[in-house]
């Protein structure tokens, strides 16, 4: 087994000194390793715990986050951290090498980071959520499967063990949004979701392929310093390779229009949704493109425009659809779509650290939300919020930190969500896309309106559920309060302009990386592009409230405002889902029937002619050399055998006096023989 | 002293009982020829152990060995005879061919 240790140095980036992190990173693969353990063990062994398996999958997610912790403190400060190891398993051929490792620098610390304490508060608070439900040991061995594939992903040194976590996040993933299986819709949503990231997958599989074959290398070192010398043999391919991986991006960031599976993936419980929204799943697209950075930055220049084009339809015509959705998990799910196209605009257009930064507060108010939305619908037992309202007075805990999550994601100063999205504000207009930079500022107007409309119709107005609804319990609210202290204040680590003593900054935190980059951080706070990011949050708000508030209760359609040709429209979803069925359809008929051409004269040709080859050659063999040749040779020997047997057992008679003459007879040849021969 | 006599007188017996051996039909019959046999070979031995005067009289010996061996021989195959005679109402060595194939 070899072992390589690559050190590189950003060369632009605040921290000059970076550090291995010693033992932290050196044995950092054990975060890899926990959770995937945790999963063997609870499927082996979860049934006869005493919570069902669910303390090792906390245990597993505590000591992930306990350790990134530890990594996070490291990097932080003057001195980052920058340390790699790469196992070699296997040799494929060609050059190439099959290896498993880990990265510890920059962005795995801060999703290492970000996974773990996403992780750690979903998971205990699914230890509440599931109280009772079926197939619990199942569930968090998924989930531990699930957190373990993206730390396997996000720690991946190399491309093929990325797509190895991708694959696992992708299974874990249909697993947990089909978890609930006995219902049809939740297992077709799971279905749907699988096939959607499959397609996607296909295209990031080939990207790698074509990297791995043209550099010889699945590393992402070898991948970045290629695109930083605009390597000869990577050019011509790098637009193809940076689009294909960016449409295996598009399905697991749930880019347009591949995005269609995320809003069905709600069918599964909510902590599922909560960790597949904020850390585990749809995070692993941005990382990819993060990761991937340099190839975009220096080769696959013609490949941005189609991200940034994809990016900013899903930013804004995303964020409509949740407008008129009444699930509430469907609105929140749209948000995150909308979010994604946020992120995958901003690191497209050139802005790594604010897409990331970006990611890094969405997670936790994202799954702050979510496990709010959770607590609400365990509560009043349905998922719409026609069936809600009024629960601020039931549920004080859940009202406030939502209040607060959605504050946060409308990009309310000084909520951590305004600094992030005003950071991709002003790289987008850093970098000269004016329009793109207005479209996002619009769909801020639109995110502050759904969240308004949400919260107005979940928490304000008179209870129109059956039964008393009640504050769910601590184990539940608790991770609440948890994720609200980072919802408010993850914000203030990249303050344009401001260096935090002894913390620093989120850019500095990125700035020592395993791959070299440039991008940009406003040195000061651009004050107008803000104000009119939070001019645009709190006309979304307001509206939002006018419509949708309290001094609407009495109307019966309090919860959609209709207008003509636009409602329908969003209320159908674009119609994307029944175009991708129709896609579906127009090409399975011909592709059926070319399939089944295939099958039919093709495939059962070639069966059909080996057979019949087959059939002629055993024949000869049978006719020719069995039965002529070797029955021949047997049956030979077997009369011959016994035509010397019924010739020779005439001599035994049974008659003594016949064998005493021939006794005789021999006595007298010898006598002859002896007489006269001799 | 003279040896021919003796020679030609165990070479009749002999093919006396040879004769008999095979032309019989009564197994009594046949054992006895092969007495008349072992008998010949008897007088052979004694006629030339006479003959050579060997000190350890090694023929006479033998002929002695012989005679009992006959005598149990005859034993054993005279109750054969017999059981075989209970059996079937006959001793003819013909009508015998229990031991074939």
């Amino acid at each position: 087994m070899g072992v390589s240790t690559n050190l590189y140095l950003a060369a632009e980036g605040a921290a000059a000194a970076a550090t291995t992190g010693g033992i932290w990173s050196e044995w950092a693969g054990l975060m890899l390793i926990g959770p995937m353990l945790a999963f063997v063990v609870i499927v082996l062994f979860g049934k006869r715990m005493r919570y069902q398996g669910a303390e090792v999958a906390i245990g597993a997610m505590a000591f992930n986050f306990v350790w990134s912790s530890v990594l996070l403190l490291l990097n932080m400060g003057d001195s980052g951290v920058l340390y790699e190891r790469s196992l070699e398993i296997a040799a494929v051929g060609g050059g190439l090498v099959f290896e498993l490792g880990w990265i510890v620098d920059g962005l795995s610390i801060m999703m290492y980071w970000v996974v773990a304490a996403v992780g750690l508060a979903v998971f205990v608070y699914a230890h509440g959520y599931m109280k009772g439900e079926v197939r619990v040991t199942f569930f968090f061995a998924a989930l531990s499967l699930f957190a373990g594939s993206m730390l396997v992903l996000v720690g991946s040194p190399n491309l093929v063990q990325l797509i190895i976590g991708w694959e696992g996040v992708g299974l874990a993933s249909y697993l947990l949004i089909g978890h609930n299986w006995e219902l049809k819709e939740n297992s077709s949503a799971a279905m749907k979701a699988f096939y959607t990231n499959k397609v996607a997958d296909v295209g990031l599989v080939i990207g790698v392929i074509i990297i791995g074959i043209t550099l010889g290398s699945f590393h992402f070192w070898d991948l970045a310093a290629a695109a930083a010398e605009h390597s000869a043999a990577l050019g011509p391919v790098a637009v193809a390779a940076g689009l294909l991986l960016f449409f295996g991006a598009m399905g697991k960031s749930a880019q347009f229009p591949l995005h269609i599976w995320l809003p069905d993936a709600m069918a599964g419980p909510t902590p599922v949704s909560a960790l597949m929204h904020a850390a585990t799943m749809v995070t692993a697209g941005i990382y990819l493109m993060a990761r991937t950075f340099p190839l975009y930055q220096e080769l696959a220049t013609a490949a941005r425009p189609w991200m940034i084009a994809a990016g900013t339809i899903t930013l804004f015509g995303m964020g409509l659809l949740a407008l008129v959705a009444d699930d509430i998990k469907r609105v929140l799910a749209y948000s995150t779509v909308s979010q994604l196209g946020y992120m995958m605009t901003a690191v497209a257009a050139g802005g790594y650290t604010a897409g990331l930064f970006h990611l890094f507060t969405h997670a936790f108010f994202k799954a702050l939300l979510f496990l709010g939305a959770g607590s609400v619908i365990h509560a009043v037992h349905s998922n719409n919020m026609s069936d809600m309202g009024g629960l601020r007075r039931h549920m004080p805990d859940t009202y406030r930190t939502f209040v607060i999550g959605a504050l946060a994601l409308a990009g309310v100063f000084p909520l951590s969500g305004f600094w992030s999205k005003d950071e991709i504000l002003a790289t987008l207009g850093y970098e000269g896309y004016n329009l793109v930079m207005w479209i996002a500022v619009a769909g801020a107007f639109v995110t502050a309106f759904y969240m308004a409309r949400a919260v107005a119709l979940t928490f304000f107005g008179e209870y129109r559920g059956h039964g008393e609804p009640h504050e769910s319990p601590p184990i539940m609210t608790r991770p609440l309060w948890a994720l609200a202290v980072p919802a408010v204040l993850a914000g203030v680590v990249n303050i344009p302009g401001l260096k935090l003593p002894w913390i620093g900054s989120f850019t500095d935190w990125l700035s020592v990386r395993s791959v070299p980059m440039g991008d940009h951080h406003a040195e000061a706070i651009d004050v107008g592009l803000a104000a009119a990011g939070l001019a645009a949050a709190v006309a979304g708000l307001w509206l939002g409230w006018r419509a949708f508030g309290p001094s609407a209760a009495d109307r019966a359609d309090r919860d959609r405002v209709e207008i003509p040709v636009l409602y329908p429209l969003l209320r159908q979803k674009y119609y994307l889902d029944h175009a991708a069925l129709g896609l579906v359809w127009v090409i399975r008929q011909p592709a059926a029937r070319a399939v089944n051409w295939v099958n039919d004269y093709v495939i059962d040709g070639v069966v059909n002619g080996v057979g019949a080859l087959c059939q002629r050659l055993a024949g000869l063999l049978y006719g020719g050399v069995d039965q002529h040749g070797i029955d021949g040779v047997v049956h030979g020997l077997s009369w011959g055998t016994s035509g010397m047997g019924g010739l020779i057992r005439r001599i035994q008679s049974g008659r003594v006096q016949q064998y005493a003459g021939l006794l005789v007879a021999g006595l007298l040849l010898l006598a002859v023989v002896v007489l006269f021969v001799l | 002293m003279i040896l021919n006599q003796f020679l030609i007188l165990a070479a009749l017996l002999f093919c006396m009982g040879v004769y008999g051996l095979l032309v019989r039909r009564n197994a009594v019959m046949v054992l006895l020829s092969v007495e008349l046999m072992l008998a010949a070979v008897n007088i052979n031995l004694v006629a030339l152990e006479a003959f050579w005067q060997t000190s350890e009289a090694l023929g006479q010996i033998l002929a002695v060995f012989i005679i009992t061996i006959a005598a149990a021989e005859v034993g054993i195959g005279l109750a054969i005879i017999l059981l075989i005679f209970r059996n079937r109402r006959s001793a003819n060595v013909d009508e015998l061919n229990l031991m074939r194939w």
